[in-house]
């Protein structure tokens, strides 16, 4: 019986801890929108922070838009030619792209390159009372150090997932128009026909924002909030990429069940 | 006109209670610290010292009683109020806290440019002024991580006095020196807090060092002020704690072991085995 209670016990007191830990996310999230201004005002801060999490992710982004389109392109090939209908590969490897590859794997990729590196730095200025410190000299530690690497990561992502895009589009070209021998003119041609810009490109880009929005959030809070120690960091850092992913691919479910009902 | 004449204490504790959950740090503690004093609050590792400094510096409310600087209640400033505050005060972290990815010059310079529109030569005037005083005028271009622990400690010092505050909270200045960067950062603290005629509260176990430098002392036990002094009262003082500190015994007043029942107790079969379960 002890051993029921225990177990009882102990899975509501995890629930309402997840409950407080959501309510105090979400107060976050208002304070960091509060702070915005005061870091915008001091634009350079941002800058670098975009600096950070975007220019250094380009190369990763890029490297593997152009697998994930070179794999686009042989798998789109193989399929389209039982049909008769390879002409079309362009088409299929720039809807897959700007509609779900894109936003979603470059998400993927950004959370686990730029958002777990945010979560370390913000973790360790606060296990090193860094963030105390600032607070102490009457610099609020969510308009300085928070509030610029949120926006950093928030503006990023949607470049990142056009590069990772239009680097795809050029991997899938380069399999199925330069080595596989589909018609040049065909693949552009029908892309530029079937490819709509508001329906395909803009929700895509929307997606991006979301998934920004995000992985940003997610990692500047596992950062503020981990326990001031070295396992609580590394834990922080593990709950960041791991979070970050869940929140992705569910978030693209939604937007998808919204955007594309055909 | 705010309270500035020297009659009212810069700060002042009456009956500050403070508890960590169930755990009661601080039973009424009195305290006041004097215009151009430097005050030391001693005791042992956890005994709420470094609570003390966090309720003056307004980090943390005290459950009971009244903290005040310039006798205004901390506890009770909204945000603003409390920031407008802190401005005028510095604060020494154990560690330091630097801030490890600026160089030593723009860590020094980071309080100027947060809260003041001076231009960048006076800013770097400044700050190569506040280095020299700490005698690192030289390290200027250095990383964090390329200090060992008492510089790092004088460069978060110039940094703590960067906007010339009028008061100086120290947390455990002393802790992991050597001898000779003790003796440095002591002299350190009480010349910067003449030259800028502010106050200084202090918390250590350095006792030797302290007395040296300080004007007044705290004792502070189990969440309690146990006794206090100049130094020349403490040194004279016959009270059993006071002279259990000073003279670093290992048992007194305050036990040498934690809390736990008899040894002679543990050594019956039935405790051994259930330690062992």
């Amino acid at each position: 019986m002890n051993w029921l209670a225990d177990r009882l016990r102990r899975i509501g007191a995890m629930t309402v801890d997840g409950v407080w830990r959501v309510g105090f996310a979400a107060r976050f999230f208002l304070m960091v929108l509060v702070y915005s201004g005061q870091s915008f005002r001091r634009l350079h801060l941002t800058i670098r922070e975009i600096y950070f999490s975007g220019v250094q992710s380009l190369l990763i982004i890029l490297v593997s838009g152009l697998f994930v389109g070179l794999v686009l392109g042989l798998q789109g090939y193989e399929t389209l030619q039982r049909y008769g209908s390879s002409d079309a590969l362009g088409v299929l490897v720039a809807l897959s792209l700007t509609r779900e590859l894109g936003p979603v794997v470059a998400g993927l990729l950004f959370a686990s390159r730029a958002g777990s590196a945010v979560t370390a730095e913000i973790g360790l200025m606060k296990t090193t009372e860094q963030l105390k410190a600032m607070d102490m000299m009457a610099v609020n530690p969510i308009a300085r150090v928070v509030a610029p690497r949120f926006w950093g990561g928030v503006l990023s992502m949607p470049l990142l997932a056009a590069m990772f895009s239009a680097m795809g589009i050029f991997g899938g070209w380069l399999i199925g128009v330069v080595f596989i021998g589909v018609d040049d003119g065909a693949f552009w041609s029908q892309m530029q026909a079937a490819v709509d810009w508001r329906y395909d490109i803009l929700n895509g880009v929307i997606k991006s924002i979301v998934f920004g929005i995000a992985v940003s959030l997610i990692a500047v809070f596992e950062g503020y909030d981990c326990q001031p120690t070295a396992e609580g960091v590394s834990r922080a850092i593990t709950r960041t990429v791991v979070s970050s992913a869940l929140a992705i691919l569910a978030l693209d479910f939604v937007l998808t069940s919204f955007m594309f009902r055909g | 006109m705010s309270p500035s004449n020297s009659s009212v204490p810069l700060v002042s504790l009456r009956d500050v209670r403070f508890a960590f959950g169930e755990r009661e740090v601080l039973r009424g503690i009195d305290l006041t610290v004097h215009r151009g004093q430097v005050v030391a609050i001693m005791g042992g590792s956890g005994c709420g010292k470094t609570t003390l400094l966090r309720l003056i510096g307004g980090q943390i409310h005290a459950a009971a009683g009244r903290v005040e600087v310039e006798g205004r209640d901390v506890g009770a400033l909204g945000r603003n109020a409390l920031y407008e505050l802190r401005r005028r005060m510095g604060m020494l972290f154990q560690f330091g806290a630097l801030f490890t990815d600026m160089t030593v010059f723009d860590n020094v310079a980071f309080p100027l440019r947060e809260h003041t529109e001076l231009p960048a030569g006076l800013i770097r005037d400044l700050v190569l002024m506040k280095l020299q005083a700490v005698g690192l005028r030289g390290a200027a271009a250095l990383m964090p991580s390329e200090l060992s622990g008492g510089m790092a400690r004088r460069v978060a010092l110039a940094r703590a006095v960067a906007l010339d505050p009028m008061l100086v909270l120290y947390d455990e200045p002393f802790a992991g020196l050597d001898p000779i960067s003790l003796g440095i950062v002591g002299q350190l603290i009480r010349r910067l807090n003449d030259a800028l005629g502010a106050s200084t509260v202090m918390v250590t176990h350095d006792v030797h060092e302290s007395l040296h430098i300080v004007d007044y002392v705290y004792f502070v036990s189990e969440g309690r002020i146990v006794a206090q002094g100049t130094p020349d009262e403490i040194r004279a003082s016959q009270d059993p704690f006071v002279h259990q500190f000073v003279n670093a015994e290992a048992d007194g007043p305050v036990p040498f072991h934690y809390p736990a029942p008899p040894m002679s107790s543990l050594l019956t079969r039935s405790v051994l085995t259930r330690g062992a379960r």
